[in-house]
């Protein structure tokens, strides 16, 4: 298979506008026959939903949530970027472009990216449109703050919430459309898989979660949006539901799965207490604009926080990234926490954590105003952990968070199966091996309001197909799968819950191939998810019934995705043999141990096609090509 | 620390439901309410039974998800806390807690403490957005906004739809939550082309769906997670009466010209 | 739709309904005890005063039709109100907590229904002089003053002087307080008329302005029975 991302020729500037110019359009009158089935409603899912439903598409939208607002990019809290310049500080779409090329650890396309970085300032005009209420100066115009990995003022928020206020901005203008007919919307409602017909996605079979009724909807495209897969890792910053189905489905259809090996860890997370975690909270990374990162110099050092003097601390990020410091971009900050940790310097309970301390911003800007820019966040600190971080430092410790891989997409967002286009963090488009903090609104709405409606009328202009209808027989079949693997769980009653598979999962996944990876390691884990996947489908015990709401069966489908899932996630790690960006292998780094890439064999994406169970997935390469930039070390020093 | 839980089960939406006793075990204080359900299930499910559904998605207090009433309040009744943020410190070894499902004849229950709050939904469908085709917006800073005015749109803003107020109400009312929408957006001069019609359809679709009326008791403010102000409820209530003596009820829709 | 069925058919526009008519009535029972307190200015003032007000139809008919509607709408809308409530939540909690709610809020229609009863009572022991309902066996309507006017004031004499009747009035003076002091501030919220600005001040209001009624219209029974006005 050649994968061809088809990028438009011509300048980095100009490749956008010529891709708008020479794209087929549908008739405005032609619209309504087109059927577009969105999978997800997250920023990404219900800004496309909603933008494709105005241009005049049929659209029907599903979510497993019970409403469209509760996709998880409601929980996003620092920030969106834009190069607007509003700060005039110096930012323009060709250095929002190349820091988050610099970012990726030069592991994206350039095409894209530029792409991205020119219509992130529209994104800001559009949510303001909407209503959403970004913070603002006293002459009434949009505030902005900086951001980790970048140098410029070019991220816009609303207080901590801005992932929140955005994903109302779309899903209002989502329920404008229910509203008026437009969207057929299904909550509670999961895809369960996807249905090819003559090699294009032509429809999803889903399971009512209500009433267990596993039914089909056929359209002339399917839009994933069904969010990352960070959850694989069982305690990340996901929500529970969270998972990896839709996309892993459509992979075993044939839709390829780029760069699954390239997983965010986020440095501020609250840090673990016990093994009754469900879940870890971020804290926004916008805390490190005020707060000092640091651990006691001496190993082993139980002494409170406020007794160990100036002198015997370590503010680590500042020592070795003087540049940056505490705003170093997130892979280095988390693992340099994880160093420390190793080193025996962590502090709080197992010695998992390090501080990150206000009493300095406090000291120099007032506890209020600090109260204003964080006060949500020291409230949340204090629900999960009991402590008052306005008096004693807050702990803090890198957690999954964000996953850059995903479903391959060219230009045109649409994957190797035509008719599939994936979009929002589900693709692995434009963050290459590492996200940039506050990128990820801007991509699944850039997505969603701006390159999915364009793309997607290209395809329905440049491809005659036939309609399909949801009593066909691939339908059918499709459903009998889904119905038959539903009732398996039911039938195993085996000992274990799916919970503690999950659990172990997630160990194991963060033991060997989470901060940080080695040959070895990577090969124990190729070896015993097999093992636990065998266990799994032997011994998992769901109790309950498939014709009614039962949370532990959906819970069931979505492990034993993990467990598939989780193998190609480790394959992906063990043959890039390259440290970059998220992915860090111990093997691969320079003297003062920062990432070392290597350029010359491992630039490209890995894309992996399913061969069939119990066969190994093939390895297909997209060159990476850089016109514009050459790729060099990154350096946050 | 252990704990009897007193927990409503429900099969569906058709059958009676009736309180169960569980005990809980082995609950450590920094455990989430629901990371205590959690654990509560996986016993549950070990011992053949089936868990007890109920709804919960970030458990970070602002997807809005969870939806228990705990010992009488909705989300447990401490101050701007969701339930999926109540932690057992809370609590207290041998205490005695009872778990219902949100209770309104709105919410119709689906399975033991799973509730279907589709009518809020259906509410900002009527009318909770600003009529902005994706690509109309103008630059965002032609507009200046006061910061006051967009600070208390923001306020309202911050409602993440988990129906507390409904639940706490001892009418039902959904007034918070609508309030909540209505002014957010009638405070922004984005929203202000829209706010009669605003007004008007989103009461008429909460007066549709079956809640109950505002006895202005105050208690929907108490337990809200974001604790948003019942002062928007004036305000609601202020541009509903502005829109009927307006008379924009009697706008008729024209046909565009050609 | 059109205005009369929002105002009538909408949840928001029973409430206007209700605080409008909420509004007026308070306003009444304010002038009503300004009226009532001339007992203690002595026979000849309240006299003087009720034969004003029987003497001068083009005011009085009008204000009891308009007191009459008031108490309509106000009762109308009360009843349909807390119908709905009541169909909002078919399935009570086991568990009954009270948060933030006052018991005024919570008790506005007993409290009213209460008071209704009571002005019934009212209005035939006063107003339409039914000799049967006033415990003692007078003929209220042939007590005459020197100046062949009705004497109002032996009325309230000799009326509150059954302890069964003074104590009646002074709980149902005692609920309407109680009632009015949620009322009063409540009906500025649901005309959009409070904020956080100034919604405590008006709380307080209604709080005092509850309490001076109830001291005020409390004055006469207590007075009476006490022997402080013969």
């Amino acid at each position: 298979m050649k994968l061809d991302a088809k990028i438009p020729s011509g300048p980095l500037e100009r490749k956008w506008e010529r891709y708008q110019l020479e794209m087929k359009l549908v008739n405005p009158a032609n619209k309504r026959k087109f059927d577009v089935i969105v999978v997800g409603s997250g920023l990404a899912g219900a800004s496309a939903a909603a933008s494709l439903a105005e241009l005049g598409y049929k659209v029907k939208c599903f979510c497993f949530q019970d409403s469209p607002r509760r996709a998880h990019s409601i929980a996003a809290q620092g920030g969106i970027n834009a190069a607007k310049n509003y700060q005039n500080d110096g930012d323009s779409v060709y250095r929002l472009f190349y820091d988050t090329i610099k970012g990726g650890d030069f592991r994206a396309r350039e095409g894209n990216v530029y792409r991205l970085a020119q219509v992130s300032a529209g994104i800001i005009d559009q949510c303001v449109a909407q209503g959403v209420p970004f913070a603002r100066e006293y002459g009434g115009l949009l505030a902005n703050r900086s951001f980790g990995g970048a140098q410029v003022s070019r991220t816009f928020y609303a207080r901590g919430q801005t992932g929140q206020q955005l994903l109302l901005g779309a899903y209002q203008a989502l329920s404008r459309q229910i509203g008026l007919g437009n969207v057929k919307m299904f909550p509670r409602t999961e895809m369960l898989d996807l249905v090819l017909i003559d090699g294009h996605a032509k429809g999803i079979v889903v399971r009512d979660l209500v009433t267990g009724e596993i039914s089909s909807h056929a359209g002339d495209a399917v839009v994933l949006a069904t969010g990352g897969y960070g959850n694989v890792f069982y305690l990340s910053t996901n929500a529970r539901g969270c998972n990896v189905t839709a996309t892993y489905r459509a992979f075993k259809r044939g839709a390829v799965f780029a760069n699954p090996c390239y997983t965010q860890i986020h440095p501020t997370c609250i840090p673990v207490s016990g093994d009754h975690q469900s879940k870890l909270t971020l804290m926004s990374e916008s805390l490190r604009n005020d707060g000092r990162v640091w651990v006691p110099k001496k190993r082993d050092d139980k002494r409170p926080s406020q007794e160990i003097p100036e002198t015997e601390r370590d503010y680590y990020l500042e020592r070795k990234y003087p540049s940056y410091g505490n705003l170093a971009p997130r892979d280095i900050s988390s693992r340099a926490a994880k160093e420390a940790c190793d080193d025996g310097r962590g502090v709080g309970p197992g010695g998992l954590g390090v501080y990150l301390d206000f009493a300095d911003a406090i000291k120099r800007v007032s506890e209020p105003v600090i109260r204003e820019r964080y006060g949500n966040l020291f409230d949340m600190y204090e629900k999960i952990t009991g402590e008052n971080a306005y008096q004693t430092p807050m702990r803090i410790y890198p957690a999954v968070h964000y996953t850059m891989g995903g479903l391959w997409v060219d230009y045109n967002l649409m994957s190797n199966v035509p008719g599939l286009f994936v979009i929002g963090e589900a693709n692995f488009s434009d963050h290459g091996a590492n996200r940039l903090g506050a990128s990820a609104l801007m991509q699944g709405l850039a997505d969603g309001y701006f390159i999915l409606p364009y793309t997607i009328s290209n395809y329905f202009a440049s491809n005659k197909q036939t309609k399909a209808k949801a009593d066909q027989t691939e339908f059918k079949k499709v459903e009998a799968e889904v119905s038959v693997r539903t009732n398996k769980f039911l039938a195993i009653e085996g000992k274990r819950t799916v919970t503690s598979f999950h659990r172990e999962l997630g160990k194991l996944l963060w033991d060997k191939c989470g901060m940080a990876r080695d040959e070895a390691g990577l090969k124990e884990a190729l070896q015993k998810i097999p093992a636990l996947r065998e266990e799994f489908w032997r011994n998992v015990k769901v109790t309950g019934g498939s014709g009614s709401l039962n949370q532990d069966l959906e819970q069931a489908g979505r492990v034993a995705d993990y467990l598939e899932f989780a193998e190609l996630l480790c394959l992906d790690a063990l043959i890039r043999r390259e440290s970059c960006g998220g992915h860090f292998r111990t093997e691969f780094q320079t003297e003062e141990g920062e990432a070392l890439r290597d350029d010359a064999n491992f630039s490209f994406v890995s894309a992996w096609e399913f061969q069939g169970t119990d066969q190994p997935p093939m390895l297909h390469k997209e060159p990476l090509v850089y016109e514009e930039l050459k790729m060099s070390q990154r350096s946050y020093k | 620390m252990n704990l009897t839980l007193r927990v409503w089960r429900q099969k569906n939406a058709h059958t009676p439901g009736e309180f169960r006793e569980y005990e809980a075990t082995g609950i450590v204080p920094d455990m989430s309410f629901l990371e205590m359900l959690d654990v509560v299930n996986e016993g549950l499910i070990a011992r053949g039974g089936e868990p007890i559904a109920f709804d919960s998605d970030c458990r970070e207090g602002i997807c809005g998800t969870c939806s228990l009433v705990i010992n009488g309040i909705p989300h447990g009744g401490q101050r701007g806390t969701t339930a999926c943020q109540l932690h057992m410190r809370h609590f207290k070894d041998g205490d005695r807690i009872t778990i219902e499902p949100w209770r309104a004849r709105a919410f119709p229950v689906l399975r033991d403490l799973v509730v279907d709050r589709s009518p809020f939904d259906r509410i900002v469908q009527s009318g909770g957005f600003v009529s902005v085709n994706t690509g109309q917006a103008v630059d965002a800073n032609c507009l200046p906004v006061p910061k006051d005015d967009s600070d208390l749109a923001m306020d309202a803003a911050q409602c993440i739809g988990c129906g507390a107020c409904v639940a706490a109400c001892k009418n039902a009312s959904a007034m918070l939550f609508v309030a909540a929408k209505v002014s957010h957006l009638n405070l922004l001069p984005q929203g202000k082309a829209e706010k009669d019609r605003r007004a008007l359809n989103m009461v008429k679709a909460m007066d549709e769906a079956g809640f109950g009326n505002c006895s202005v008791t105050g208690s929907c403010e108490a337990v809200c997670p974001k604790e948003i102000s019942l002062d928007f409820i004036a305000r609601m209530n202020r541009d509903y009466a502005a829109a009927l003596l307006k008379g924009k009820f009697h706008a008729k829709a024209q046909a565009a010209g050609g | 739709m059109n205005l009369f069925s929002l105002i009538f058919g909408s949840s928001l526009g029973k409430k206007f309904v209700m605080a409008i008519s909420g509004a007026l009535l308070f306003g009444f029972v304010v002038a009503h005890m300004l009226g009532n307190l001339q007992v203690f200015l002595g026979p000849e003032q309240l006299n003087a005063y009720g034969h004003f007000l029987q003497t001068t139809p083009e005011i009085l008919w009008p204000a009891r039709l308009g007191l009459l509607a008031m108490v309509v709408l106000h009762i109308w809308s009360a009843i349909r109100l807390s119908r709905e409530n009541k169909a909002a939540r078919p399935i009570a909690y086991a568990v009954q907590k009270t948060v933030k709610a006052s018991y005024a809020s919570r008790t506005m229609l007993m409290s009213g229904l209460i008071i209704a009863a009571f002005v019934v009572y009212h209005l035939l022991h006063f107003t339409v002089l039914m000799q049967a309902v006033n415990l003692t066996g007078q003929n209220f309507s042939a007590l005459l003053d020197v100046k062949g006017r009705h004497d109002v004031y032996r009325m309230m004499v000799i009326g509150f002087s059954h302890p069964a009747v003074a104590l009646f009035y002074l709980i149902a003076v005692g609920l309407l307080c109680l009632h009015l002091s949620h009322g009063v501030s409540s009906l500025f919220q649901s005309l959009g008329l409070k904020n956080k600005f100034y919604g405590a001040c008006l709380d307080r209001f209604a709080k005092f302005a509850s309490l001076i009624l109830f001291l005020g219209y409390a004055a006469i029974p207590s007075a009476i029975l006490l022997g402080l006005v013969k």
